[in-house]
């Protein structure tokens, strides 16, 4: 197979500029002519099909939850990045570019990732222009923060709540399309199959989640925006119903996954509790500008702090080891997530872990609000040596900047913040592989693309923070309303897809039939159980980190997991009735064959790089061992039941000199 | 802890529903929700059909999660989603009544899962700026008051769950309406359409067939983003403008 990126030709600072004056357009005339299915309303869904409305296709938009407003986009707490340099820090489109090709691990594409960082800005105007009230200044301008892995202010944020105020602006983009007729909107529908005919996406079998019932909706393209693949370790922060069901069927009629093994572990999580949990909680990176991760340096200090013999106030400065600070001194504590994720668990690895299940390291604001408490003293031309009084302003800074982080973690975790420092762990958050797409979003399937989360192109092996929310609204604003016109323009003469074609019917029998295999299934064993257990081995033996021995156990235990649920597995319910057990049946045996890949994938790459660590490939100090020489490339897995085929598309970097990441 | 749970079964929106009584062991660092799992687990084994309900994030803020405990939307605990709320709130041996946001412009689909397409309707009528893709000027062309952009966050933190239409006794949404109206109306960007989205939104709300204000305040106590009724003044005094044509 031909993996063609298409990438335009140019200089890199030029090529989206140039492609954009010279691609082919679709005119307004035939744009009324052309249907265009989106799944999905996160971020990149809804901000795509608003735009396209606005640009006059038809569109069909469709979404598992109960309102478009509800897609995990929805949480995403910390910010969003642009190249605005508006602090005048030094900040510019190539040191976001640069910043995100370092972060990634030289793993993603030059041209893509430069495109992300030039329409960054728009996203910034667009999204004021909205309405979104993003934090500002006393002047009325606005604000930014830092994140991990760079040394500039460019984060744009709207409290703890920035995916929130995102979502709500494209959703009321979208709102007014649907009031226009130009968006049609598909609630509580889930995606169940891909329909190709004559090698093209034609359309989708949707299932009513309401009433069970099948339909076949037909369109000339289809656009994937169904986020990531995280849920397959049962355990993670996103949402309940995420899940990789719509990529995966796409995989299934052909489509390519690209870097499976590249996910996510945040290192800022609330740590797990207890087994009834089927979810974890964030903690927002921002956290980390004030925050600073701690363990005690004795492990007879830690040990009586997990029996509750001590606590962390009654550890002087100098038992404390500030362990991201101590091995990282330019980033210390804004290091990359990979990094302080590995580091949390080495620290844990050790012993020195703090809460009772040896799993969680503190996040301490002492410093920050006595800091922050003296300056307001100060300012106020209060007594600066009043401890009871600078803390008591101190605090009120945290307060206004992270209030509702604080808040939520008393809620969950029954501690009060401002006085004890938060535990944290890392956990399983977003995954940077996905469909492989080309220059244009567009997979191996003509007529098929991939949007946000859910492609692969713009992370590499690890996201920075603030990132995610950036490339859902660049893809789903700025990007697919161009590119989608080099394939809908030689589309014009096509008419109206039928769906009552032989493609359509054979793709719905297909569906009902799976559909009620699972609906029919009695056996004795939960859908939830065999989720958790499927969690559990991609957690052990994919997760933070992997070896071959590992990898290979723990395929053949997905397989054998895989077999046990088609026999044992009880769906409550029946298929034409709302039944949310077999929505799950239906995703969780789609994220068996999935996590297979992913294990696949980590044992191919014989390389430590971002998010995928290899304990093989470690250089003398414990840190990853990338290998350029023989794996500078992305991996696109062309599925098969028994023997996946490996693709690989070579990355060229033309502009940026491959170098080990450091952040000491 | 052990819990009788009194739960609301119906199986459909046209079928009858009444109380259900079960058991439950939970532990006090349960959310409510996860206790509910444990619950759907317990009853999944018995061979018996579990209870729905929506949920999705279970951060507070995706706005999914919808069921009157104790006759209060989203339980005991102020400024609280029922994902929020944890099982420490409860006491051992306690008897928990738990049904579906009572109101009739959202028709229960099954069990606690209720339709608040209503609400989308709502935005849909108005409930947005007017711009497209690409017309935007930067970012920093027009400065905004702190305090200002900062009210109107206040009120664009609704998360559309509902709580504030199950709280009133009218079966209002007009603390709903008044956020989005307030948050779009408030600033210089909405200010254009500040007329015809007021106007608009009131009458898409009104033919949903939720209720008038008679100035309860339930739906300001109950909301779990703790959004003000001064929202409502704000739509109020935009509405009369929007009839009489004043500013």
């Amino acid at each position: 197979m031909n993996l063609d990126s298409k990438i335009p030709v140019g200089a890199l600072g030029d090529k989206w500029t140039d492609y954009k004056a010279t691609m082919s357009l679709v005119a307004p005339n035939n744009k009324r002519r052309l249907d265009v299915i989106v799944i999905g309303t996160g971020l990149a869904g809804a901000s795509a099909a608003a735009t396209m409305g606005e640009l006059g296709y038809n569109v069909k938009t469709f979404t598992f939850h109960d309102s478009p407003r509800r897609a995990h986009s929805i949480a995403a707490q910390g910010g969003i990045n642009a190249a605005k340099n508006y602090q005048n820090d030094g900040d510019s489109v190539y040191r976001l570019f640069y910043d995100t090709i370092k972060g990634g691990d030289y793993r993603s594409r030059e041209s893509n990732v430069h495109r992300l960082a030039e329409v960054s800005t728009d996203i910034i105007d667009q999204c004021v222009a909205q309405g979104v009230p993003f934090a500002r200044e006393y002047g009325g301008l606005l604000e930014n923060r830092s994140f991990g892995g760079v040394q500039v202010s460019r984060t744009f944020y709207a409290r703890g709540q920035t995916g929130q105020q995102l979502l709500i602006g494209a959703y009321s983009a979208l709102s007014r399309q649907i009031s226009t007729g130009k968006v049609k909107m598909y609630n509580r529908h889930e995606m169940m199959d891909l329909v190709m005919v004559d090698g093209k996406a034609r359309g989708i079998i949707a299932r009513n989640l309401l009433t069970g019932e099948l339909e076949r909706h037909s369109a000339h393209c289809v656009v994937l925006a169904t986020g990531g693949y995280g849920n397959v370790f049962y355990l993670s922060t996103n949402a309940m119903g995420s899940n990789v069901t719509a990529a995966w069927r796409a995989v299934k009629k052909g489509a390519l996954m690209a870097n499976p093994c590249f996910t996510q572990i945040h290192p800022t999580c609330i740590p797990v509790s207890g087994d009834y949990q089927s979810k974890l909680t964030l903690m927002s990176e921002s956290l980390r500008n004030d925050g600073r991760v701690w363990v005690p340096k004795k492990k007879e200090d830690a040990a009586a702090i997990r029996e509750g013999k001590k606590t962390a106030l009654d550890i002087a400065e100098e038992g404390r080891d500030y362990y991201l600070e101590r091995r990282y001194p330019a980033f210390g504590n804004l290091v990359p997530r990979d990094v302080a994720s590995r580091a949390a668990k080495v620290a844990c690895d050790e012993g020195n872990g703090v809460a009772p299940t040896g799993l969680a390291v503190y996040l301490d604001f002492e410093s920050a609000i006595q800091r922050y408490g003296k300056s307001a003293a100060h300012s106020q031309g209060l007594d600066e040596s009043d401890q009871v009084l600078v803390k008591k302003l101190g605090k009120e800074v945290i307060a206004e900047k992270y209030g509702n982080l604080f808040q939520m973690y008393e809620k969950i975790s029954g501690e009060n913040p401002y006085k004890f420092p938060m535990k944290i762990y890392p956990a399983v958050h977003y995954t940077m592989g996905g469909l492989w797409v080309d220059y244009n979003l567009q997979t191996n399937v003509e007529g098929l693309f991939a949007l946000g989360e859910c492609n692969f192109s713009d992370h590499g092996a690890n996201r920075l923070g603030a990132s995610a929310l950036m490339q859902g609204l660049a893809d789903g604003y700025f990007v697919i309303p161009y590119t989608i016109g080099t394939f809908l323009s030689k589309e014009i003469r096509t008419p109206q897809i039928a769906n009552d074609t032989p493609e359509f019917m054979k793709a719905e029998k297909e569906t009902a039939d799976r559909i009620n295999t699972l609906a029919n299934s009695n056996g004795s064993q939960s859908v939830e159980s065999f989720h958790r257990r499927l969690g559990k081995i991609m957690w052990e033996y994919c997760g933070m980190s992997r070896n071959a021995d590992g990898l290979i156990k723990g395929r053949q235990m997905i397989r054998e997991l895989r077999e046990e649920f088609y026999k044992d597995v009880y769906v409550p319910g029946d298929a034409d009735e709302y039944n949310p057990e077999l929505e799950k049946a239906l995703r969780v045996a789609d994220f068996m064959e999935h996590g297979e890949l992913m294990i696949l994938d980590a044992l191919d790459r014989e390389e430590s790089c971002g998010g995928h660590f290899r304990e093989e490939y470690v250089t003398e100090d414990g840190e990853a061992k990338r290998n350029d020489a023989d794996f500078t490339y992305v991996s696109a897995w062309e599925w098969d039941d028994n023997d996946p085929k490996l693709h690989k598309e070579e990355l060229v970097f033309d502009n940026v000199e491959l170098k080990t990441r450091s952040y000491k | 802890m052990k819990l009788t749970l009194k739960v609301w079964r119906q199986k459909n929106s046209k079928a009858k529903g009444a109380l259900e009584s079960y058991q439950v062991e939970a532990s006090e660092h349960m959310s409510f929700l996860e206790m509910m799992d444990v619950l759907n687990e317990q009853l999944i084994v018995e061979k018996k059909s579990p209870i729905t309900f929506d949920h999705d994030c279970r951060e507070g803020i995706c706005g999914s999660c919808s069921m009157t405990i104790n006759g209060s939307p989203h339980g005991p605990q102020t400024g609280t989603t029922t994902c929020q709320l944890h099982m420490r709130k409860f006491k051992d041996g306690d008897t928990i009544v738990v049904e579906p946001w009572r109101s009739g412009a959202f028709p229960v689909v099954r069990d606690l899962t209720v339709d608040r397409s209503a609400f989308d309707r709502v935005i849909q009528s108005g409930g947005f700026i007017s711009v497209n893709t690409g017309q935007a000027p930067d970012g920093n062309a027009i400065p905004i008051e702190k305090d200002l952009a900062s009210n109107a966050f206040d009120a664009a933190a609704c998360i559309g769950c509902g709580a504030c239409v199950a709280a009133c006794p009218n079966g209002s949404a007009m603390l709903f309406t008044a956020a989005k109206v307030s948050h779009l109306n408030q600033l210089p960007q909405g200010e254009v359409e500040k007329t015809k989205r007021t106007a608009s939104m009131v009458a898409q709300m009104d033919k949903e067939g939720f209720g008038m204000c008679s100035n309860v305040g339930a739906c300001e106590a109950e909301c779990p983003k703790e959004i003000s009724i001064e929202h409502i003044a704000r739509m109020n005094r935009d509405y009369v403008a929007s009839i009489f044509g004043g500013k």
